[in-house]
């Protein structure tokens, strides 16, 4: 136990603690973007780092239009995001470390898709004069498309290649329409098209070589995992007509062409696909559907509200179950042979799967769907044109300029670094676009420009800051959704009718506003602790400095995640420092209306990723 | 000052005590003292011990008077009993509470001007009762509900936040309850819970009067160069004899130090008083010690903190008037109100 403050004049006593022998961690730089950025948890998971809280606020203001504009700037595609999102920033919630749940990020960004008014004269317009250079995107997928947007408005001539007959590539051709309505798809890719971009629909490009001998400045490949794996065992091939792989037929359900399936499905696989094929299934006179995955529930590769939602459809998931063989009369389909295993780990933490001995199970089926992966397949780029690949079949890229061994050409989405989701294709349609604006002007592909970061006060008044500071102790809404059997009867009537004007709302004041940052001025604290008497969740702690590992342990309330930053000052006059743990602030301002000096501020941190155009700083 | 109430969102690693409450189950409303008031860290330092002592919120009486001091009770306990009486006459209402039902636990919580100018009287009579009670002072020398003129602790020479110097000898009330007879004495300063929290313990498992008087600075009027009550006047002059360690039986004792610098008072619930020496000569056992001691410093401008007198054998109040074990209110009507006859019979007694 320290003994500061007492009896020993102040100057001695920050003497003492500066001169110590232990090792101390040093002040915290508040000026370095990625400090506030990473208590942001919900942004700096966003892999486009979307400005979550704010649109949140934006939202619960009424003020849908301006939410939703935030978002199109950082992800593109909020109407289709906020429908079929991964959502990586839920989990990062910090409000999933104080409360049941997070908030409901993902379907707050659709209810401003849902409620803005007409947007089209906020969107940014191509110039008239264009500077010249020339751009093809292979694929009109999430990726291309944003590549297209960036470069668009800088004046590029873009021209988009596809196989299919409209925009939205995977999106459209994966994802089930009572999931993804088509029009929420034409609209938000008809922003892009709309700035005078070049499609060439139903235009399969078959030879990479073609375009970078052609008269192209760039060329960005944008083509996804189209390939589904298929499931390698015995009776695949006899069996074949009723075997089908889950990719292939989403695509062939979601243009029409297969309005049908048998009685009793087993979809094969534990993915999001998965759940997909499930729920179409069911809703194309499938009665008796199950899925089949060989890994445990919880290490299932679908999200778990796509596996919830399953469920809620009758859907029984079944774990631990390895295909052994299609069983069939004559061609046949009668089930699927399964060996029972168990999961074991070794000293490295990975899994092999052990049969438990027990007697196989037969499921009886008249159809199976595989949906047991996807791979990426780029038969159309020749193997001679000096563009690399590595010995999984990946193309070589620079991973943070996404650029190829063939200098002119880029890469992003699934095609770049294999199958992730829509929003790290946008991501990587920012950053290759980035890439392709430098390539084209002459410039250093690693000179990137920089984020634009503020950092602002809020306060309005004594006790008034520019934010709602009340912290509502409001559970989770849950999105309303249509009765279960209509949508079950009509595959394209969409499930989910989104939050209300109210309901957004609520859901909305769950929000902690974790980009309001508690900032710290040593030279106006008093060491009255009145900041740390106040703080609901014991996060400010004055004490002695010393080695990290020391101080997370000696904090009122001690620090155990170690991912989550400590805050240290400076030296203050008791030669003690103050330190806040990051993690479960609650960013509620209470520190900063309860110090009677200002030493604590809440002031916003906003950063928005650099576009295509921003010019680097100069060093 | 926030209008907000704390909102009630935990942390899921929030430390229970054994009766399974966390801390926030022994906070109470939101404070509308001054931001920055000494105050509201007093009020933290008594959630800290209650939480720490396991103590049941509904087995507290917490009584005041009236001031910025007397009223903290609203901001802590906010399950237990709470009584805000006339101006200074804390120490009377309580003496009578606690005559009643002794199974409470009490605290008096008061400040320099109920305690020093109009309850002065009062506070004199519960010390020397030995009224079993914790009767802590939050002392800052001003009234701060009146906008800041001296208070009767406030120094002479010190000055006020306009300049006006104090002519008037202060008075010690820590002085005051080792002369009228408190077996439990202490100072310290709000700004130093490692401090206080251990001393708010310690008196809260004394049999006895306990008396706390605590520096508390008044940041909107008492907080500037010049006052001997400011947040670094007193970190500049406290003069700390001992550190205490409270340790309850249940726990073990597992500190070490040097031979001679570690004092052990066991208390009569079988509590630990573990007292580190700061000033190798001071014996929290010799009362006119203390006294003397007290006087030495002060009049060299330093404040005395720490447990400065402590008589673990000392009786209190029911045990003077050999009162009845149980709570009146769990004897029964006709216990307590026996009839004519047996007034009759009283008085006859007497005549």
């Amino acid at each position: 136990m320290h003994q500061l403050g007492v009896g020993v004049p102040l100057t001695a006593l920050a003497q003492h603690t500066v001169s110590g022998d232990r090792a101390h961690v040093k002040p915290t730089n508040i000026g370095a973007p990625d400090y506030f950025h990473k208590v942001v948890d919900c942004q700096w998971a966003c892999p486009a780092h979307t400005p979550v809280p704010e649109y949140i606020r934006l939202i619960a203001a009424g003020h849908y239009s301006d939410a939703y504009m935030i978002n199109w700037r950082s992800n593109v595609f909020p109407g289709i995001l906020g429908r079929v999102c991964d959502r990586p920033c839920e989990p990062a919630c910090r409000r999933g470390r104080v409360d049941k749940e997070p908030v409901a990020i993902c379907r707050l960004k659709r209810v401003c898709a849902d409620l803005k008014d007409d947007i089209q004269d906020r969107l940014p317009r191509a110039p008239e004069k264009k500077n010249g250079k020339r751009i093809a995107c292979v694929g009109a997928g999430p990726a291309s498309l944003t590549v297209a947007r960036d470069l668009a408005v800088l004046g590029y001539q873009i021209t988009v290649f596809d196989s299919g007959a409209s925009p939205g590539g995977m999106m459209r051709s994966q994802i089930p329409k009572f999931r993804l309505p088509d029009d929420v798809i034409d609209e938000e890719c008809g922003y892009i098209i709309n700035l005078g971009v070049e499609t060439r629909y139903n235009h399969w490009v078959g030879s990479l070589r073609e375009l970078v001998e052609g008269d192209w400045d760039a060329v960005f490949v944008g083509t996804g995992a189209p390939r589904g794996r298929d499931a390698d065992i015995p009776g695949r091939k006899e069996a074949a007509a009723h075997i089908q792989i889950g990719i292939d037929w989403l695509a062939n359900v979601a243009f029409g062409h297969t309005t049908k399936i048998a009685k009793r499905v087993i979809v094969l696989g534990g993915g999001n696909t998965a759940m997909d094929c499930c729920r179409s299934a069911r809703r194309l006179g499938g009665e008796d559907v199950k899925v089949v995955v060989r890994s445990g529930f919880e290490e299932m590769k679908a999200s778990p509200w796509e596996k919830e939602e399953a469920i809620h459809e009758g859907i029984p998931i079944l774990n631990m179950l390895v295909p052994k063989e299609f069983v069939h009369d004559n061609g046949r389909l009668t089930g699927v042979l399964f060996e029972k295993v168990r999961a074991e780990y070794d000293a490295k933490g990975r899994r092999s799967l052990i049969p438990t001995g027990e007697p196989d199970v037969l499921m009886e089926c008249d159809e199976v769907l595989v949906a047991i992966g996807q791979e990426n397949a780029f038969p159309w780029i020749e193997k001679d044109i000096g563009l690399e690949f590595d010995k999984w079949g990946m193309p070589v890229l620079n991973q943070e300029t996404l650029q190829s061994t063939l200098p002119k050409v880029f890469f992003g989405g699934d095609a770049a670094l294999g199958p992730k989701n829509i929003i790290t294709a946008a991501a990587q349609g920012h950053a290759a676009a980035i890439s392709i604006d430098l390539f084209c002007r002459g410039k250093s592909l690693q000179q990137r420009p920089p984020p634009m970061v503020n950092l602002a006060s809020q306060k309005m008044g004594i006790h008034e800051w520019s934010y709602d500071n009340q912290v509502s102790e409001e559970e989770r809404k849950k999105v309303p959704v249509k009765a279960l059997e209509k949508t079950l009867k009509d595959i394209k009537l969409e499930l989910e009718l989104g939050f209300d004007p109210f309901m957004a709302c609520a859901e909305a004041e769950r929000c902690l506003n974790c980009d309001i940052e508690t900032v710290f001025t040593v030279k106006t604290c008093i060491e009255c602790d009145a900041c740390v008497d106040i703080c609901p969740t014991e996060c400010i702690t004055f004490t002695s400095n010393g080695e990290e590992e020391d101080l997370r342990g000696r904090l009122k309330a001690p620090a155990k995640i170690l991912d989550q930053a400590l805050y240290v000052s400076d030296v203050l006059k008791t030669g003690r420092v103050m330190v806040k743990d990051e993690n479960i602030c609650l960013h509620c301002g209470m520190c900063a209306e309860r110090c009677p000096t200002g030493a604590w501020d809440m002031q916003k941190f906003f950063l928005q990723c650099a576009e295509a155009g921003t010019e680097a700083r100069r060093t | 000052m926030t209008y907000l109430a704390k909102p009630k969102l935990l942390r899921a690693d929030a430390p229970r005590n054994t009766l399974g409450y966390t801390r926030r189950d022994y906070e109470g409303a939101i404070s509308t003292l001054c931001a920055g008031c000494g105050h509201d860290s007093i009020s933290a330092a008594v959630v800290q011990a209650c939480f720490d002592l396991d103590i049941e919120p509904h087995r507290v009486a917490k009584l005041s008077g009236i001031g910025c001091s007397s009223k903290t009770p609203d901001y802590f306990l906010g399950a237990s009993h709470g009584f805000n009486t006339t101006h200074g006459r804390m120490p009377s209402v309580l003496t009578g509470a606690a005559l009643a039902n002794r199974d409470l636990t009490y605290m008096g919580i008061s400040g320099d001007g109920d305690s020093a100018s109009i309850g002065i009287g009062q506070f004199a009579h519960a010390m020397r009762r030995g009224v079993n009670m914790t009767y802590i002072v939050e002392n800052n020398g001003v009234y701060g509900l009146t906008k800041g003129q001296f208070s009767a602790t406030a120094d002479k020479g010190s000055k006020s936040k306009r300049g006006v110097v104090n002519n008037d000898t202060p008075i010690d009330l820590v002085a005051l309850a080792l002369q009228l007879g408190a077996s439990y004495v202490a100072r310290s300063f709000s700004g130093d819970k490692e401090q206080l929290i251990p001393l708010i313990k310690g008196a809260l498992r004394h049999r006895g009067p306990a008396f706390i008087d605590v520096i508390s600075p008044c940041v909107t009027f008492n907080n500037h160069a010049g006052s001997t009550k400011s947040y670094d006047y007193v970190r500049e002059h406290n003069d700390a004899v001992n550190r205490l360690d409270f340790i309850l039986p249940r726990d073990q004792i597992n500190t070490s130090y040097a031979p001679g610098s570690l004092r052990r008072i066991v208390q009569h619930d079988g509590s630990v008083l573990l007292l580190r020496k700061l000033d190798k000569d001071y014996d929290p056992s010799d009362r006119v010690g203390a006294m003397n001691h007290l006087q030495e410093r002060h009049a060299l401008g330093e404040i005395v903190t720490g447990l400065l007198y402590v008589d673990t054998s000392a009786e209190d109040l029911h045990r003077h008037l050999n009162t009845v074990e149980k709570p009146l209110n769990q004897l029964g009507d006709a216990y307590l109100c026996p009839g004519s006859k047996a007034l009759e019979a009283l008085n006859a007694s007497l005549r």
